[in-house]
């Protein structure tokens, strides 16, 4: 055999002890991938049956999530999978299990309760699910009983619209130098706030459309030395909801990582607007807006899609304030469903504890985006 | 001196002062775009004319000694030329000024803003720029007139004279909004924009509530501002309904004037109203 052929030999040889070992002694990130957790484990206590489905949830193995189930004979499998990642297109339509993590509630001899933590990684980060599962004993093994939430059916209807859309045409390029172009829509800020936090400094404030059009508006800030030099710039990112209607106003929010205010001798302030075309509905009521106090302080409440579109992503931003007005922290939450036409949605925006005990009022703006739309 | 011989005297200052001239080479020191003009060369024999200037260059075979004459709009990009005749023995060369013609052809007009609140004090800028039929600025002092006609017709009108090629107003928006027409002129050429006047804040915000079912009707009269100008459709109404322990929000765009809202009904609840920095009545809701 010439050298060529022993090296061939030798790689194939290689090959197949390598997937053999593979399959023999997978290491746990291939297994989590390859989704056959609960094939090699056996469901002999609560947490192996909920750890095999959430295994199932993360490689998406509907079907093999779908008949670990107790009470599947209740629903169907796509209604699972819907349950799960939205009727409608949302934010989780699109996303994947980064990683969950199963809790005991409680447990006996042949039942037990379980919270199961999806953390779905989704376009805008991490989006936290929670589910309380029951579980129950059939013979050796356990399964989950699993909570569907069926989706609220949104009767036949007509909901009247009175569409009011503003479209642009800017200047051509054929046209004179000296025509005019469209003005860009005006806007102010009308509070700023710059605060020190444990992260670095933070800038608050809020800015609105003082125009009769539509804008597209986003605010970017420099820390200036003493000498008027630049310590760093940042823009509000989407600690802002960008599209303001006339005279709608925005929170926002500029983080500058790792800065110390008391190096800060001024903050120049660069607010941006530029006129788009962009649609005066939906219209989404926030009702039961609900300050929490510390510990777990937070802002509840539930949104309600008044239009007869459906939102396919709510961006719903809290801009908190002291008793003298002053805003003391701005936070926000990307709702996971979509929003169907008057039916409730619950968020929750957490507060940072030590801000919570100043925090007097606070005032609740929701961007939104609608298939065809603009957030 | 005789009158006669003065005469002459005259006319050869004159001339001198109307040629450049360089012993071989007789140009004129200045002449308008587009205008004709003749040069005349010394010498006999044959040789080159070369006239350069900015963004032009001309080149003529020419016969030595004799006139060499240019038709209207030969050389029309006003500046300083350079003129070289240039034959086998000998290199001659003048200059040649091209000033604008003094008709105006086109007034390039900026107007700014395109859409501004209405009752601004010098709210509206205009700026002109006076070019010859070659697009020449038009440098010598020129009357000019800025015209701006509101939507309800009445006229504001300003006289200048351009400086440098260039003029200059700022006007007043008018308390009613619509469009204006903000029109530049000098001599026959006009030039006309669109300013949009567009109402101001809101003056005041009116809500009344009713009942609608098991919720709260709430509807603003319809939005003005303090000049009586509708504020237009579109902008944001927020609603607010306070009650223990909680409250609710929604922002609703003006639809046909007015702003209407469905919330639900609580005892006791304080619904307000606001538009931007502009805040409306409140009202206590008592159970009905």
């Amino acid at each position: 055999m010439n050298k060529g052929g022993l090296l061939a030999a030798a790689l194939m040889i290689a090959t197949v002890v390598f997937i053999v070992v593979g399959t023999v002694w997978p290491i746990p990130s291939a297994v989590a991938y390859a989704g056959t957790r609960h094939i090699l484990q056996s469901a002999s206590t609560p947490e192996d049956a909920v750890n095999n489905l959430g295994q199932a949830i993360h490689a998406q193995s509907w079907q093999k999530a779908y008949s670990s189930l107790a009470n599947k004979a209740q629903f169907t499998e796509p209604e699972f999978i819907h349950d799960l990642s939205g009727y409608y297109p949302s934010l989780l339509t699109y996303a994947t299990l980064d990683h969950f993590d199963v809790r005991a509630l409680h447990s006996s001899a042949n039942d037990a309760d379980m919270q199961l933590n999806l953390y779905w990684s989704t376009v805008v980060g991490i989006s936290t699910e929670s589910r309380d599962l029951h579980v129950v004993r059939n013979g050796d093994e356990w399964q989950v009983v699993w909570p569907i939430e069926k989706q609220p059916v949104v009767p036949p209807q007509v909901i009247p619209v009175n569409y009011l859309r503003w479209d642009v045409i800017y200047r051509g390029a054929g046209d004179d130098w000296g025509t005019q172009d469209v003005e860009a829509p005006h806007v102010r800020i009308v509070d700023m706030h710059p605060v020190q936090r444990a992260a670095g400094v933070m800038i608050l404030g809020e800015l609105l459309n003082e125009d009769v059009v539509p804008a597209y508006v986003s605010v970017s800030a420099t820390l200036l030395r003493k000498d008027q030099s630049a310590i760093a710039t940042e823009s509000s990112f989407d600690k802002i909801s960008h599209l303001l209607l006339p005279k709608q106003v925005t929170p926002f929010l500029i983080a500058f990582p790792d800065q110390t205010l008391s190096n800060v001798a001024s903050i120049r302030m660069t607010p941006f607007s530029t006129l788009v075309s962009a649609s005066a509905d939906p219209v989404i009521e926030v009702d039961n807006e609900h300050l929490s106090p510390a510990p777990d302080a937070s802002l509840s409440g539930q949104l309600i899609n008044q239009s007869g579109q459906i939102v396919n992503v709510a961006h719903v931003l809290g801009t908190f304030y002291d008793k003298s007005g002053q805003v003391v922290w701005v936070a926000d939450r990307y709702v996971d469903t979509a929003l169907l036409p008057q039916t409730p949605v619950p968020f929750n925006i957490h507060i940072p504890e030590d801000l919570a005990r100043k925090i007097s009022s606070e005032r609740t703006t929701v961007a939104s985006f609608s298939r065809g739309g603009t957030l | 001196m005789r009158p006669f011989p003065a005469m002459i005297a005259g006319s050869l200052l004159a001339a001198s002062s109307l040629f450049a001239q360089n012993g071989d080479l007789q140009v004129p020191h200045s002449i308008e775009a587009g205008s004709s003009f003749s040069i005349q060369s010394a010498g006999n024999g044959k040789g080159t004319l070369y006239i350069v200037g900015p963004n032009q260059v001309l080149e003529r075979d020419i016969q030595l000694g004799q006139p060499v004459f240019f038709a209207q709009g030969s050389v029309y990009n006003a500046g300083r030329y350079l003129v070289i005749v240039r034959s086998e023995n000998s290199t001659h060369q003048s200059t040649l000024d091209v000033t604008p013609a003094n008709n105006p052809a086109e007034v390039s007009f900026l107007a700014r803003p395109s859409r501004l609140p209405i009752g601004l004090h010098d709210g509206i800028t205009g700026a002109i720029y006076v070019f010859d039929v070659y697009n020449n600025l038009i440098t010598v002092p020129m009357p000019a007139t800025f015209e701006l006609i509101g939507p309800s017709g009445a006229k504001q009108t300003q006289s200048v004279v351009t400086r440098n090629g260039s003029a200059f107003t700022a006007m007043d928006s008018t308390p009613r909004q619509g469009t204006d027409r903000l029109t530049a002129r000098v001599g026959d050429v006009a030039s006309t924009r669109i300013v949009t006047q567009v109402p101001g804040d809101p003056c005041g915000i009116k809500m009344s509530a009713k009942p609608s079912g098991q919720q709260i009707l709430l509807q603003t009269e319809p939005l003005l501002d303090c000049s009586g100008n509708a504020v237009p459709d579109g902008t944001i109404v927020t609603f607010t309904e306070t009650y223990p322990g909680a409250q609710a929000t929604v922002d609703v765009p003006l639809k046909r004037g007015i702003a209407q809202v469905d919330m639900p009904a609580h005892n006791g609840a304080l619904l307000s109203a606001a538009s931007g920095v502009v805040l409306g009545n409140q009202i206590r809701w008592e159970k009905q």
